[in-house]
């Protein structure tokens, strides 16, 4: 996966040149090892900036939303499954996009990492299989499946889903994944465990709105919590407001989520916010047999009826 | 809403055509019995004062 970078500059390099797309959007250095940030490459002599290794977190897909331009992109499994929502959902055009897919292997967990290490992280260096960070004197190798985030450990679509160009070789899919089995333990508390357990949960949330500002799906113009006429849910960090924000949020997501991750990474404050919108894809596909953005043709399963849709809970 | 641990018997839904007065009525019905059942609401409750 590490060698996907001559690939992905030499393509970019293409578009750009034969000004196929006005930019191309993808990952450059970010200011500390490990971290990466989004990059809008306009000129050909920049193609250099862009990199790729498996710090890519970030997913793409949030900076696409009702551009003019053309636009080449760089696409893990996720970033092209939100790729397809915005298709569905009409916040860009297919003509528009030239997508350079990236068959990926999953991306790390720098947090983790950081921890297990113990000291700043001055050096990264990865192979295929092996994460190795540099530091305080000392270094230390890690296997890169025991460092993987945890929804790339149990993602089954690392393959883009669409896409002109390709990086690499398309990469075996994970089958033998129980995705749900965090979402089941909960399902299976009783009713006080689970409220005691999402107040303790969500009880160190800021309301920084960071994860909802990562996330590709979250584009309206005005966010209902930002609303003040009328004002749905107070602003303050009132645990009733909190939840209120958590659990809204993950509805406006439902059948949408990819399971990017991107959400969770944002967080300063290290809550698993996927707990509320895989609970909903989880539902998806059990109720509607759907999981999101894997086709542009398809309407998703909220904004269509079927006479033998299942009536949960409908009296 | 269960899920994040509220009770069932908190949230109802039904589809009611402006025909079906009687199923509205059964439904009014069922709806007050099952939370008068379960008591005032513990969760989710924000006291007037606090309501910024
Ligand atoms: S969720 Fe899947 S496609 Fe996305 S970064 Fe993780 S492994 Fe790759
Ligand atoms: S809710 Fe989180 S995991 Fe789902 S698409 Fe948005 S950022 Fe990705
Ligand atoms: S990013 Fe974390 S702290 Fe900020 S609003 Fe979201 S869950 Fe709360």
């Amino acid at each position: 996966m590490i060698g996907y970078i001559d690939k992905i500059r030499e393509v970019a390099l293409k578009l750009l040149n034969e000004e196929k797309v006005d930019m191309v959007i993808g990952y450059r250095q970010g200011s500390l090892p490990m971290m990466t940030e989004p990059c809008f490459v306009k000129r050909p002599e920049d193609v250099e900036t862009l990199i790729w290794d498996s710090n890519c977190r970030i997913n793409l897909a949030a900076y696409l939303m009702d551009r003019k331009e053309k636009i080449g992109i760089i696409a893990k499994g996720c970033d092209s499954r939100n790729i397809i929502n915005h298709l569905v959902e009409n916040k860009i055009k297919r003509e528009q996009l030239v997508i350079i897919g990236a068959p990926c292997k999953g991306m790390i967990d720098n947090k983790a990492i950081a921890l297990q290490f113990g000291q700043d992280i001055d050096e990264y260096q990865e192979t295929e299989d092996q994460i190795t960070v540099k530091g305080g004197g000392t270094e230390k190798t890690f296997q890169k499946v025991d460092v993987l985030q945890e929804n790339c450990a149990i993602c089954n679509h690392r393959n883009p889903v669409v896409y002109d160009e390709l990086a690499g070789d398309l990469v075996e899919e994970q089958t033998d994944i129980d995705r749900y089995e965090d979402i089941r333990k909960i399902e299976a508390m009783d009713i006080d465990e689970k409220w005691n357990f999402f107040e303790d949960m969500l009880s160190t949330c800021i309301r920084c709105y960071a994860c909802r500002n990562a996330c590709p799906l979250c584009y309206c113009p005005t966010c209902f919590v930002d609303e003040s006429k009328p004002q749905w849910v107070g602003k303050s960090n009132d645990p009733n407001d909190t939840r209120t924000f958590h659990f809204l949020r993950a509805f406006h997501c439902a059948g949408r989520c990819t399971d990017c991750g991107a959400c969770e990474r944002a967080c300063p404050m290290d809550i698993p916010v996927r707990l509320f919108t895989k609970k909903l894809g989880k539902d998806c596909l059990d109720l509607y047999g759907w999981e999101a953005g894997l086709d542009p043709e398809q309407r998703p399963p909220l904004d269509t009826f079927k006479p033998d849709d299942p009536n949960v809970g409908m009296k | 809403m269960e899920y994040m641990g509220i009770d069932r018997d908190r949230l109802h839904f039904s589809w009611v055509s402006s025909a079906e007065a009687s199923k509205f009525i059964t439904v009014v019905k069922e709806v007050t019995a099952s939370v008068k059942a379960l008591g005032p609401a513990t969760k989710f409750v924000k006291d007037r004062r606090q309501v910024s």
